[in-house]
């Protein structure tokens, strides 16, 4: 069994889909952290078979839970005071994503014009598809 | 103040009352031709673009207006390789109102971020263009008498056709409108129009290939050109190229009032033979694009 330290103050993204981690590892900046992060993948879980954690020194607003949300709104997010939970986020896919994705569509506007904000926007809530607010491509690799 | 990015940006209201414009701009031409005195159209063309830049020209001075502006981004200072952000802060200081065509999509909704003036979507790539479905609909408006109640055919490149797209952004607005998508498996119509108007609005349409079966239920046929600059592979365009060609044979199989639009410019979809029949409108079509934009330039300038 592994071990990985408790943490007394700071948060746990868990029941986030096995595999994923590194990819919220990317999209949350958490390398450019200084506090301790701890990535652990392929736990055992009764109720996804094989999931990953990741475990944050540091309060909640240092990373964007809209990014999170728009990864995956099922990964639930435990706030950790003196060694215990006090309370837990419900993720929601976020309207707007903004400076996450990149437009791959090379006839986009985006692949020209300089310092232009990459913006996504939610078109269809049940099928979780995003579309660029210039025009208008799917987001595929969601 | 507004721009015109989208045909969506306007309300139906908004839009009968546009189009009810344009057609006492018809009726009145005297009434107009000098509403526009001592204002400036500026036309942004990055792409080559010959009849809807002549179109918002001759519409503007229809008005009595003025025009400046650049055919091709080699002419412009794109080539040195100026923003369209920064371009467009410096034309509104030069014009009143500008008109913007671009290869790439989305420029125009970057250009009216930016822009003190209204900024007009000319065309952006394979996305939008709303003022060809501003004149795709005085044109049915006026020949039809309605905008309700059609069953209309769109032919050939689906996929990249931007007139098709905003086209059908527009027309799901109206009761009883129901499509038939006529085009090869390559040049199907993006999902985007597939899952989020055309279902999401519960409109009836059928995607098939051939243009004959189709053609007698039709109230329109709407043609569009397969366009070499959308595609990256040559082989492919000529490959698909040569798909759909209307001929007066053809048009035996349509009913005596289905109406032939087309966007223009046309390459050979439809037989020039096709020309005399009272049922080819494209010509029209024209003439309508400019009465519109007259329309659309009054509007967003606040003249009436």
């Amino acid at each position: 069994m592994l071990n990985v330290g408790s943490l007394n103050e700071g948060f746990v993204l868990d029941h986030i889909q096995a595999g994923k981690s590194m990819l919220i590892y990317k999209h949350l900046g958490l390398d450019k952290l200084d506090c301790q992060v701890a990535i652990i993948k392929n736990a055992r879980s009764n109720k996804m078979g094989r999931k990953d954690i990741i475990k944050i020194e540091g309060p909640l607003d240092i990373v964007d839970l809209d990014v999170l949300g728009f990864i995956d709104h099922n990964i639930t997010v435990n706030i950790i005071k003196n060694g215990t939970i006090v309370d837990k986020k419900k993720l929601t896919l976020p309207t707007t994503v903004k400076n996450v994705l990149i437009c791959k569509n090379p006839r986009c506007i985006t692949s020209i014009e300089q310092e232009l904000e990459q913006v996504f926007i939610l078109s269809d809530k049940e099928k979780e598809i995003y579309r660029c607010k210039y025009c208008e491509e799917k987001y595929t690799d969601k | 103040m507004r721009h015109l990015l989208s045909p969506m940006d306007f309300s139906v209201e908004e839009l009968d009352k546009l189009l009810q414009l344009a057609s006492d701009i018809e009726k009145n031409p005297d009434k107009y031709k000098h509403m526009c005195e001592g204002k400036k159209l500026a036309t942004l063309f990055y792409e080559p673009s010959t009849r809807t830049r002549l179109s918002f020209e001759s519409a503007m001075l229809s008005l009595g207006g003025n025009v400046l502006g650049f055919s091709s981004a080699d002419c412009s200072s794109a080539s040195k390789g100026e923003s369209v952000s920064d371009t467009i802060r410096i034309i509104s200081c030069y014009a009143d109102i500008c008109a913007m065509r671009h290869p790439k999509e989305g420029a125009p909704m970057v250009a009216a971020s930016k822009s003190s003036i209204p900024v007009i979507n000319a065309g952006d790539g394979g996305h939008e263009h709303p003022t060809q479905t501003l004149t795709d609909l005085l044109t049915i408006r006026s020949l039809k008498g309605r905008l309700d109640n059609l069953k209309i055919g769109l032919c050939g490149d689906l996929k990249f056709g931007r007139t098709v797209h905003s086209l059908i952004n527009a027309l799901v607005r109206y009761k009883n409108i129901s499509f038939v998508l006529i085009s090869p498996t390559e040049l199907r119509i993006p999902d985007y129009i597939r899952e989020d108007v055309l279902e999401a609005n519960n409109i009836p349409y059928e995607e098939v290939e051939n243009l004959e079966e189709a053609m007698s239920s039709l109230d329109i046929l709407y043609m569009t050109r397969v366009q070499r600059e959308r595609f990256f592979n040559e082989d492919e365009y000529i490959r698909l190229k040569d798909r759909y060609i209307l001929t007066k044979e053809k048009m035996n199989y349509a009913n005596e009032n289905m109406l032939i639009l087309h966007p223009l410019p046309r390459v050979n979809e439809i037989s020039v033979e096709v020309d005399d029949d009272p049922r080819a409108v494209y010509f029209k079509q024209v003439q309508y694009g400019v009465y519109v934009r007259m329309a659309l330039i009054l509007t967003l300038l606040e003249l009436v």
